[in-house]
């Protein structure tokens, strides 16, 4: 027999970007505890649909973990409280039967609210767009195994490339400071032959870019680190301090 | 009904793409400034094609559904991406990437495409690792390669288990590159609604934005489509919840032709459905099948612990029925027998799961190294279900996962349409009736970055300027058009969600139309497939408004097309009477009751044109012939 759970979700209500909003309490009745907590706002948003009323709104799409696009902090906790884990991958075993579940928008004056649970993160986007990549055109690449690249340099390039830019550092963070994500990508390419001639240019285009969409800087309070699905490591945020440094 | 014509150059195959190219008039920098291309789609296809051609100097506007390109369907791949670089140097060539990929759809996809693909195969991993992106690598410093899906070389390339990740932020990290330099304009969270005509050449696009619920026009010199599959018409199934036909099925209603719509793949290792609340099906590497076994309980109604049953009361069905191949059989054969086990009341618990147990494997090679070859996937496992698969095994279903069938194109990538282009998994191009293991993050790619950037030239400098500009009446015509088939659902207000009806819609197509079809049951689905339709528009209910984000309303427009869409499929596979790639018909077996195609008579590509509502569609018949490898019957036995 599967086993059943009763839970309170208390959610945030709020129509548009310039309305108030509230929160509101959504008996979950019983439900499985196979379901993931995203699965439970689905049921809840089917009620509310058939009663008419608006449904919650929310970001997603894989469900898998790896898109970036769910976010939400649930009891405080960007992604809520098991580590390394994204919203869509929070299950309802994951919750202490017959509890309150708080779930918020992810808050960060870079990530205006749109509505719901719904935030703006295209400024995220726009950090990438400053430098955020190797400056290739198709075609023309030399070929792949030309240049051997340590196993060691590879690895620790794809641990800082693993980021999926859901914000939950941001969101995390006292200071809303963007600087795992930017540093996970400046990490990547500075590892990294190919990322060489753009070195430079690249962490300070970055960094700046940053900071004109009103992120905070880093305070070192860690929380990123603890927030993050992907466990990105501060170290890559130490690399891209230094990167900075030798940079200006 | 006409015989479409690929427009393949006279040339023996290998020659083909270079005669394509050589003989293709050319675009000068000059005049591809003034052209504007609307690319659909930011996944590997869509992302790629529109950095390209943004570098090769035309204007781009690219659209998508999600908040950012980044998060298309693409960045949830994990397993790999095909080349035929032979860096193991174990008898690989373009020509046997060519001929596995041939072989694996089953004789029915376009020789000289898939010829194309192999030979562009190992341009994309040079420009994915020139872009930085971080494949996995020997100790000595080498690209790393594995054999997959049952492949008799060693030809995947890969990073780690985000494959599609690391391709797609490559992608994406170019996309963005074009972005900042002002030649291309980014518009997330916009639909494609309606595909815009003329004179049998498209104009352009009607958009919906997603958060303004905003009805735009875009006018273009060519149109893109690269909006991925539509696996999602199954509901439950590995893709991203977004994934959908909309934009393919609105071609289609305008004239485009929908081929192969009934060629759905369906993946033998995915997480089973547990009660009715589900949201997806996660896909489990196949990979597993290398050291898994799959068995269920030989006596129905067994209900111990998998550990509590002695091993001659297990039904190792794989290994006993495909003694060669054992738990490697293709994943045709896998899901066939699989669901064949189920059906027959010996899932576990009765119920539509088997197990893929890994304990053999940890007792002869150690948890560690077992740790070592799947690790991320044991923890995706442990995550999801709460069960550790060191201890319990796995417990498996299989899902719908891809599309092979698509909008017809001819050999340039475009569409009996004029200047509508389609890339990626929205096109049927290149895997027939059946697609092997990591070759779609190739197709996409070989479409993007290499193939359109190399057709679409030629078709402008034939076809000229686009005259027709947005305020022509019949961009106007249709999104009033739009506007009043959003209305319309906004306004039935009745007594059940598009999620509920999507729901009720796959099962039926999941039980009818699925792994094993046959004449009876997909009429049966036939018949219910109208009704299932006036249901959702006499009773269906959306909340809120169009005028801002409406999740809903979104749902609902994609699932108003599938219950078209599922019409066509199954259609196309009453009409397709022979058991063919993933598909086993009843009525087309061997005597020993395995598939049996018919080349005699199914040797072609099924393009459907639309004739209307309630109109039977048209079918054309794109004779296929191989030149290179014999077609042979697959037999695993
Ligand atoms: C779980 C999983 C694992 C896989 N693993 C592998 C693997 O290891 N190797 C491999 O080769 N293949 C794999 N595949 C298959 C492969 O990932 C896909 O076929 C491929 O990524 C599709 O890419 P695409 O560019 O065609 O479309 P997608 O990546 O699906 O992108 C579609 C794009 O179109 C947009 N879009 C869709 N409709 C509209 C609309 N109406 N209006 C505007 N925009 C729209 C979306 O927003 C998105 O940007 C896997 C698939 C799945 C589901
Ligand atoms: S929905 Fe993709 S990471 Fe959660």
């Amino acid at each position: 027999m599967e086993k059943l759970i009763h839970l309170t979700l208390r959610v945030w209500r709020q129509p548009g970007p310039d309305r108030p909003g509230r929160f509101h309490d959504y008996p979950s009745g019983p439900v499985a505890t196979s379901l993931s907590l995203l699965e439970l706002l689905d049921l809840v948003n089917e009620r509310l649909t058939l009663n008419g009323e608006e449904p919650i709104a929310f970001d997603h799409d894989c469900r898998e973990g790896i898109c970036g696009a769910c976010g939400a902090m649930v009891d405080g906790l960007a992604h809520g409280p098991k580590s390394e884990t994204t919203l869509c991958q929070l299950h309802l075993r994951d919750l202490a039967d017959g509890g309150l579940v708080v779930i918020e928008p992810f808050r960060a004056l870079a990530f205006p609210l749109i509505k719901d649970l719904v935030v703006d993160r295209s400024a995220l986007d726009r950090i990438m767009a400053a430098g955020g990549y190797v400056s290739v055109d198709t075609g023309g690449a030399p070929e792949a195994n030309v240049i051997p690249i340590p196993q060691s340099d590879a690895d620790q390039a794809l641990a800082a490339a693993s980021c999926i830019g859901c914000g939950a550092c941001v969101a995390s963070c006292p200071h809303a400071s963007a600087m795992l994500f930017v540093g996970g990508k400046v990490s990547q390419l500075a590892c990294l032959p190919q990322g060489q001639p753009e070195r430079a240019r690249r962490v300070l285009a970055m960094v700046s870019a940053a900071d004109r969409e009103g992120f905070g800087a880093c305070g070192n309070h860690r929380e990123c680190e603890a927030a993050c699905p992907k466990r990105l490591s501060l170290r890559h945020l130490a690399r891209m301090n230094r990167e900075y440094l030798s940079a200006r | 009904m006409t015989i479409p014509n690929a427009g393949i150059p006279n040339a023996p195959l290998p020659e083909i793409w270079a005669r394509f190219q050589e003989t293709s008039p050319l675009l000068s920098p000059a005049n591809r400034a003034k052209r504007t291309i609307l690319v659909v789609g930011t996944g590997l296809a869509g992302s790629a094609a529109a950095a390209t051609l943004a570098e090769q100097g035309y204007r781009v506007k690219v659209f998508c559904l999600q908040d950012s390109p980044r998060r298309a369907h693409s960045i949830a791949a994990q397993g790999g991406i095909n080349a035929a670089k032979n860096y193991k140097h174990d008898g690989d060539s373009i020509f046997r990437l060519f001929h596995d990929t041939i072989k694996g759809g089953d004789f029915r996809a376009r020789e000289a495409n898939v010829y194309r693909l192999a030979q562009l195969s190992n341009a994309i991993i040079d420009h994915c690792v020139a872009q930085g992106i971080p494949f996995t690598r020997e100790y000595g410093g080498y690209l790393a390669n594995r054999s997959f899906g049952g492949a008799q070389v060693s030809r995947t390339f890969y990073a780690q288990g985000q494959t599609g990740q690391q391709l797609l932020l490559g992608a994406y990290g170019a996309l963005l590159r074009q972005a900042a330099g002002g030649r291309l304009s980014l518009h997330p969270r916009t639909e494609m609604l309606d595909l815009v005509v003329v004179d049998n050449r498209v104009r352009g696009l009607v958009v919906r934005h997603l958060l303004s619920g905003q009805v735009e026009a875009h006018a273009g010199d060519a149109v893109v489509l690269a909006t991925g599959g539509y696996a999602n018409l199954y509901c439950l199934s590995t893709n991203a919840r977004s994934g959908n036909v909309t934009a393919l099925w609105r071609a289609y209603r305008r004239g485009a032709w929908f081929a192969n719509p009934c060629f759905v793949q369906i993946h033998p290792t995915c997480l089973p459905a547990q009660g009715g609340q589900q949201s997806k099906l996660t896909l489990m590497s196949e990979s597993l099948r290398n050291d898994g076994r799959v068995w269920v309980p030989k006596a129905a109604g067994d209900r111990r612990r998998a550990a509590a049953i002695p091993e001659d009361e297990r039904d190792y069905f794989l290994e006993e029925r495909y003694p060669a191949f054992g738990n490697l059989v293709p994943r045709d054969v896998a899901s066939r027998q699989i669901k064949e086990r189920c059906d027959l009341g010996l899932g576990i618990d009765g119920g539509r799961a088997v197990y893929l147990d890994l304990a053999d494997a940890i007792r002869a090679q150690g948890l560690p190294a077992i740790r070592r070859k799947y690790g991320n996937l044991l923890d995706m496992y442990q995550r999801l279900t709460g069960d550790d698969p060191a201890h319990e095994p796995m417990r498996i279903y299989p899902a719908a996962h891809y599309s092979m069938g698509g909008l017809w194109v001819d050999y340039s990538l475009m569409s009996n349409l004029s200047g509508l282009f389609v890339l990626g998994e929205a096109n049927f191009s290149d895997h027939g009736a059946n697609r092997l293991g990591a070759s779609a993050l190739m197709q996409g790619l070989a479409d993007g970055y290499f193939i359109l950037p190399n057709t679409l030239g030629p078709y402008l400098a034939k076809a000229g300027p686009n005259p027709i500009d947005a305020r022509h009446d019949s961009f106007r015509s249709s999104r009033e058009e739009v506007e009043a088939r959003l209305g319309r659902l906004l306004k039935i207000k009745g007594s059940r969600t598009a999620a509920d009806l999507h729901r009720e819609l796959g099962l039926l197509l999941w039980d009818h139309c699925g792994i094993v079809r046959s004449e009876a049951g997909l009429r049966a689905a036939l018949a219910k497939l109208p009704r299932l339709r006036e249901e959702f528009w006499g009773n269906l209910m959306v909340p809120g408004a169009g005028a801002d984000l409406n999740q809903s309303l979104e749902l609902a427009g994609r699932v108003a097309d599938f219950l078209e869409c599922g019409e066509l499929v199954v259609q196309d596979a009453l009409h397709r009477r022979e058991s063919c790639g993933c598909h086993l018909r009843e009525e087309s077996r061997t005597e020993d009751h395995e598939p049996r195609r018919r080349d005699e008579e199914y040797a072609y590509v099924a393009a459907w044109e639309y004739r209307g509502q309630g109109q039977a569609p048209g079918l054309h018949r794109e004779p296929l012939a191989f030149t290179l490898v014999a077609p042979g019957q697959r037999s695993y036995r």
